[in-house]
């Protein structure tokens, strides 16, 4: 059993709806998760699958007029939906840190990027000038940034795109957040730079002890970091596991025709496994029924739920709809 | 046989400075680069962003001005533009972009913008050249009544398809692919992918196919070259690449890539840690005193790396 206090973060039934032309469309349907201390718990999906709008759920980032979220997030027995604006402002940044994907666009340019890390402990902190000054010269060694006296004077526009990442980065941990949500972290990046980012995220979170959320698209990168999978598809959470059993077992056919599309087959020749059709837009997302059964149409209609649910298979193993124990790639019996 | 053949490329961008804004030094973007394309291959070219491979791209298209160095095709040197017009060059050479939003007209129906490449060349009736447009339509598999429509109706991935039957529109020999599926979803990038593979087993096309990412260029590829500072650092077949790298810089590349072993995860952090300290240990031994990539060295007939004459043969003489 895991002790209560392990546990950093409870998601529980969150929907997230947006106004689109006056009506409200889930794109986060009935989520589930829990994040624990020294965890890395990975959502992966393609674009348009809602892992972006979960983080940006529990962070409280988003346009409340048009943004409908219920359900619970809560956080030390602080339920962060519907909490209102001036405490928020007091746990984000302050316990809750985010990485965001582009660095260039997340950084003000008019600003010295030491200034930028200051900006985080002025308001979350009582330190003075000096104090300020030091920890942010300590936090740029901890990301690993060189001549950290000379990188304080910069602007943003200054720095290659690994330098700036570690910048944004080093404003999340500014304040030794409990949790740090990392949104597509190294999609802007090229892959040395990609290497060296996730090893200074693992640094960081083995010297704090955070958890950390790791929103990607990329299936190596959750191989690399992750401890917990969390697989979307239309706004839902089809599978979830630990990173061994979403590799070796996966169940879910969502789950297994990507893993197959990935070009990394040893025989080249082949052609790579497609998924049929395209992912409905938000609109158009089927209300009821096993929403990936379009594109797997040659399994029949009896192996899907009428209304899926989430199956424990296996101690920790998380299935939704029960058509991944008849599924079978097209053309395999 | 080879359909290109690329001898000592150079693209030198000039920087304008002082009061008179005169030349005063150049970003040596391709900087001395030689490789040849086979007839009905697809040559792989993979660098990180700043390293060229664009620009070599964009230049054996025809809209990069080279600076010096030539590009022959059949033989005959393309960098002149009278060459060009008289080969038919700009029919035969078609390129295939990285973001398929910015690339296709917004304010033109799929029709128009397919058919752009035909009209330029061709001279058909307009019962034939919409004939012409659904045929490539279908290549690409795109339902025909995508002709009426406008590119912002389609998704990424059918975008970057309209891209592609544009490109193949003029029957060209060689397409040029500047990362064409790096704004795509993993599994709509295996759709882009296996239709780029279909269309060059049906017309004999050879691409030359640009990206930073050494899993899809594994997939495409027999031949690949890692490109660095404008400079080529390895070339070689796709074996000799990924299992018997030479450069540090491939290996680097290589060990970067994450890969999907979760059974062997600490192993694989642990040789790349061992590969980026040997990179960082010794500078001198891989690039000369200015931080250039030394010149070219045979390794066998296929392999090619830049590294002097002595490092080559006591890596070959290791690995004895």
């Amino acid at each position: 059993m895991e002790k209560q206090s392990d546990l950093l973060l409870d998601i529980q039934h969150l929907h997230t709806a947006y106004r689109l032309q006056g009506d409200f469309y889930d794109a986060a349907d009935d989520i589930n998760l829990t994040l624990k201390k020294d965890e890395i718990l990975a959502i992966v999906g393609e674009s348009g699958c809602g892992k972006s709008t979960v983080a940006s759920s529990i962070i409280g980032l988003y346009d409340h007029k048009n943004t409908k979220v219920t359900g619970d997030i809560l956080y030390n027995e602080l339920n962060l939906v519907g909490l209102n604006e001036d405490l928020f402002n007091k746990v984000r940044g302050n316990n809750i840190g985010m990485i965001f994907q582009d660095p260039l666009a997340s950084l003000n340019p008019l600003m010295r990027v030491g200034d930028q890390v200051a900006e985080t402990l002025y308001y979350h902190t009582k330190m003075n000038d000096k104090e300020r000054h030091a920890r942010v010269i300590e936090l740029f060694n901890q990301v690993g940034m060189p001549n950290p006296e000379e990188m304080y004077q910069m602007y943003p526009h200054e720095l290659s795109g690994g330098l700036r990442q570690r910048v944004v980065i080093a404003i999340a941990i500014a304040c030794k957040p409990e949790i740090i949500i990392a949104d597509e972290p190294t999609t802007a990046l090229d892959v040395t730079i990609q290497a060296q980012i996730l090893d200074l995220l693992e640094d960081i979170q083995r010297q704090s002890h955070s958890g950390i959320i790791l929103i990607t698209h990329d299936l190596g990168v959750v191989a690399e970091t992750a401890d917990e999978v969390a697989v979307m598809y239309g706004g839902q959470i089809i599978e979830k596991a630990d990173v061994k059993t979403i590799f070796s077992h996966p169940l879910h056919p969502y789950t297994r025709s990507l893993l197959n599309s990935m070009p990394q087959t040893e025989d080249e020749e082949d052609d790579l496994h497609v998924i049929q059709g395209t992912v409905p837009s938000l609109k158009n997302m089927p209300c009821s029924g096993c929403r990936f059964a379009k594109r797997i149409p040659w399994i029949p209609a009896s192996a899907h739920e009428e209304e899926p649910v989430i199956h424990e298979v296996e101690p920790g193993h998380f299935v939704r709809c029960t058509c991944y124990k008849t599924f079978h790639f097209q053309g395999e019996k | 046989m080879s359909i290109i053949d690329i001898k000592n490329l150079k693209v030198h961008y000039p920087i304008r400075s002082g009061f008179f804004n005169r030349i005063t030094d150049y970003v040596r973007a391709v900087d001395g680069i030689n490789f040849s394309i086979n007839e009905g291959e697809t040559y792989g070219l993979i660098g990180e962003s700043g390293s060229g491979k664009s620009t070599t791209g964009k230049a054996i298209v025809g809209i990069e001005k080279v600076t010096s160095g030539q590009i022959f095709y059949k033989d005959v040197d393309i960098t002149k533009a009278r060459n060009r017009r008289r080969l038919d060059y700009n029919k035969d050479v078609q390129m295939i972009f990285q973001d398929s939003m910015s690339s296709l007209n917004p304010r033109k129906r799929i029709e128009d913008i397919i058919a752009e490449p035909i009209r330029n060349f061709e001279n058909l009736t307009t019962d034939e050249e919409r004939r012409r447009v659904q045929e490539l339509l279908d290549i690409v598999g795109m339902p025909s009544d995508a002709i009426y429509k406008y590119p912002h109706e389609f998704s990424g991935g059918q975008r970057q398809r309209i891209g592609v039957a544009r490109a193949v529109a003029t029957h060209p020999k060689l397409i040029v692919a500047d990362e064409p599926t790096s704004a795509l979803d993993l599994s709509v990038q295996a759709q882009v992918l296996n239709f780029m593979k279909h269309i060059q087993q049906q017309y004999n096309i050879s691409y030359l196919f640009i990206s930073h990412d050494l899993g899809v260029v594994k997939h495409m590829s027999e031949n690949l070259a890692i490109m660095h500072r404008g400079r080529l650092v390895e070339i070689g077949t796709r074996d000799e690449i990924y299992n018997h790298p030479m450069h540090i810089y491939t290996k680097r590349l290589l060990s970067a890539i994450p890969k999907v072993d979760v059974d062997h995860r600490e192993e694989n952090k642990k040789h790349r840690e061992e590969v980026e300290h040997e990179f960082q240990e010794d500078q001198s031994k891989w690039y000369d005193k200015d931080g250039g990539v030394f010149p070219l060295q045979k390794v066998s007939g296929t392999h090619w790396v830049a590294l002097p004459q002595s490092e080559v043969k006591a890596q070959l003489k290791e690995e004895k």
